[in-house]
């Protein structure tokens, strides 16, 4: 079980807990779910506020989440049949990406042009998360539609690594990373278009996954690019991941790309504690010319303790991947501008009108797009109208998809010879705030590794791997498993995260900056 | 395949419904032509005999029950609108007057 530095019942020490070790806890009546709450809403004021603070967070959902939590405690004061019915993370508060819609809160998507939208309408996940009856601290930071991987490109200011305050989160997701990494939340939503809940889980020390593409319902999450997207779950633990997985996953007939499939037993897998006799796939192409040295030497350790688990370490390539990047920033725009067409200043969001003449529709959606939209939006929707334009179509939206098929054959062939793949999940470590805004390019080739899951649909979890000699900075291992055999890696993932733990001397978050100098200069700034 | 130039940026920003100052188009027209060099590679990749993948797990015929379910009331659906007049959404002429 893993825990960090300590594990007692006083607030700072409360915030610590994995959701596994709180919802314990709960269920033992040691803690009540409003302390858990406010104990987290307390950190949140305390570390994200200010010129300083993490900025993990848009919106914080105070009254509500306290309202739940005294709900729970009631019902577990009661007891009876409606205390054992409840939740097994009943009480255990969580932490939402802003792209996924909420009743009774602002859903931004990092935009402007949706600034102070509210939706009339819950997601799937977050109406599970409601029956559940998790306290929802709010709606976290990202880049602007979830385009980036720093969340610089959220309309409201980046988020800032907790590791590193001068470095990015990751992104999109990384306001929900950064959310965990700091104890501000036990688990959060994120979504994975391209990486954008594994990326920013490597670069903050925390836990990500993408499940199988239809494994949990899109349904209320803003589009960006329908036929790659993913929500998923955020979380410090593997364990933790596989309890939150199991509350959201399952099929919704919302969600025509629903996979009607019964959700397996994603917290038995982890629980399982055995990989001997697995095979486990080295992804050629995704180590070695291009990866940091920390990044590839903190893998090769892994690796090796895997082996000492009793898995078997086999090669495998997959030739196409390097044109995955390329025919991915084809699709994703494609889809993304066809997707973002509704930001037109008619039906909700934003309107802005032209300061001359004639005052047309077609001029005031003109003008909203221009003052709503910031320059990575507008670069990928130019990009993909003119990857879907007469004449250029079959030569870059059509080959693209073919590339994706290509990509799809080179997976099957791995995975017959593998049972889950391994990588680093990103090439380096958290770059600093800056430092690669200016070349879009740059910025893209942090997704290089995890690209290529979201093309074929296929699951994909990131764990801390420790942390690079050159920079002390976390470095994330990525696993990869068939499309619908998520359970592969949680087995395979908590077995691993157990490994790096006993070789590490605890977690690696627990030796994270502890930001309490934060709480000094910014103490309930918020 | 044809490099972008700053005459497609400034036409496909018309399509997408963006306006574009003068500088705009000149910085989103380097930007861009560096972006599509480095993903031109991608249409020499597949044979012709590559079938499309438009979708990563196939599924057809998805249907639901024939029930009436929930739908938004006319206040629901206006509640986020810029404008709204006698339960529609109000937009600016759509012609031109001239």
């Amino acid at each position: 079980m893993t825990e960090f530095n300590t594990t007692g019942t006083s607030a700072s020490e409360l915030i610590r807990n994995s959701a596994a070790q709180l919802a314990e806890k709960l269920a033992a009546r040691e803690v009540s779910a409003v302390e858990v709450t406010q104990a987290h809403l307390d950190r949140i004021a305390a570390v994200d506020g200010g010129d300083r603070g993490v900025h993990a967070f848009l919106h914080v959902n105070t009254e509500e989440a306290l309202a739940v939590a005294a709900e729970v405690d009631t019902i577990r004061a009661a007891g009876g049949a409606a205390a054992e019915e409840l939740h097994a993370l009943a009480g255990v508060p969580i932490a939402v990406k802003d792209l996924i819609v909420t009743i009774g809160q602002p859903t931004t998507a990092g935009s402007k042009i949706l600034e102070g939208w509210r939706s009339p309408y819950d997601a799937t996940v977050v109406k599970k998360l409601r029956a559940a009856k998790m306290p929802i601290l709010g709606k976290t930071n990202l880049d602007e539609f979830a385009m980036g991987s720093s969340t610089e490109h959220s309309a409201f200011g980046p988020t800032r690594n907790p590791w590193d305050l001068d470095r990015i989160p990751g992104g999109s997701g990384g306001g929900s990373a950064a959310a965990v990494a700091a104890f501000e939340a036990p688990l959060a939503l994120g979504t994975d278009t391209g990486g954008s809940i594994r990326q920013p889980g490597a670069v903050t020390g925390t836990v990500g996954v993408k499940p199988t593409y239809g494994g949990v319902s899109r349904y209320g999450a803003i589009a960006m690019a329908s036929s790659l997207d993913q929500i998923g779950p955020v979380s410090r633990t593997v364990l933790d991941s596989a309890l939150l997985h199991q509350v959201i996953g399952g099929h919704d007939p919302f969600d025509s790309t629903s996979l009607p499939d019964p959700l397996a037993d994603l917290v038995a897998a982890a629980r399982i504690g055995n990989i001997e006799g697995m095979k486990i796939g080295i992804i050629k192409e995704l180590h070695g010319e291009g990866y940091q040295a920390g990044v590839e030497n903190r893998f090769n350790e892994s690796l090796e303790l895997l082996k000492q688990a009793g898995a078997e370490i086999v090669e495998v390539s997959c030739p196409n991947f390097k044109y995955a990047l390329g025919a991915y920033y084809l699709i994703m725009p494609s889809e993304a501008s066809s997707n973002l067409a509704k930001f037109d200043g008619v039906r909700y969001g934003l309107r802005v009108l032209p300061e001359d003449a004639p005052m047309t529709i077609e001029r005031v959606m003109g003008a909203t797009r221009a003052a709503g939209f910031g320059d990575e939006v507008k670069r990928r929707i130019i990009l993909g109208t003119y990857a879907l334009s007469a004449g250029y179509y079959d030569a870059y939206y059509g080959s693209a998809q073919k590339v994706r098929t290509l990509i799809q054959r080179d997976f099957e062939a791995a995975f017959a010879k593998a049972d889950v793949l391994v990588s680093p999940t990103a090439p380096t470590t958290a770059f600093k705030l800056g430092e690669k805004l200016d070349d879009p390019l740059a910025m893209y080739l942090n997704d290089v590794a995890t690209i290529p899951a979201n093309m074929a649909g296929v699951p994909g979890l990131s764990l801390p791997g420790g942390l690079a000699d050159e920079d002390g900075l976390p470095v994330g291992i990525q696993l990869l498993a068939p499309a619908r055999e998520d359970a592969r890696l949680y087995r395979v993932g908590a077995v691993l995260e157990s490994l790096l733990e006993a070789k590490w001397g605890g977690p690696i978050l627990a030796s994270a900056p502890s930001l309490t100098e934060l709480v000094t200069s910014h103490g309930g700034s918020r | 395949m044809a490099a972008i130039n700053r005459d497609d940026v400034a036409h496909l920003a018309r399509l997408a419904h963006i306006e574009m100052s003068p500088d705009e188009l000149d910085r989103m027209a380097g930007e861009l032509a560096v972006i599509v060099d480095a993903v031109k590679s991608v249409s020499e990749a597949a044979g012709d005999d590559v079938p499309a993948t438009s979708h990563p797990i196939p599924l057809t015929n998805i249907f639901r029950e024939d029930v009436v379910g929930h739908t938004f009331t006319a206040e629901e659906a206006l509640s986020g609108a810029p404008d709204a007049h006698e339960n529609r959404f109000k937009v600016p002429a759509i012609l031109d007057e001239d």
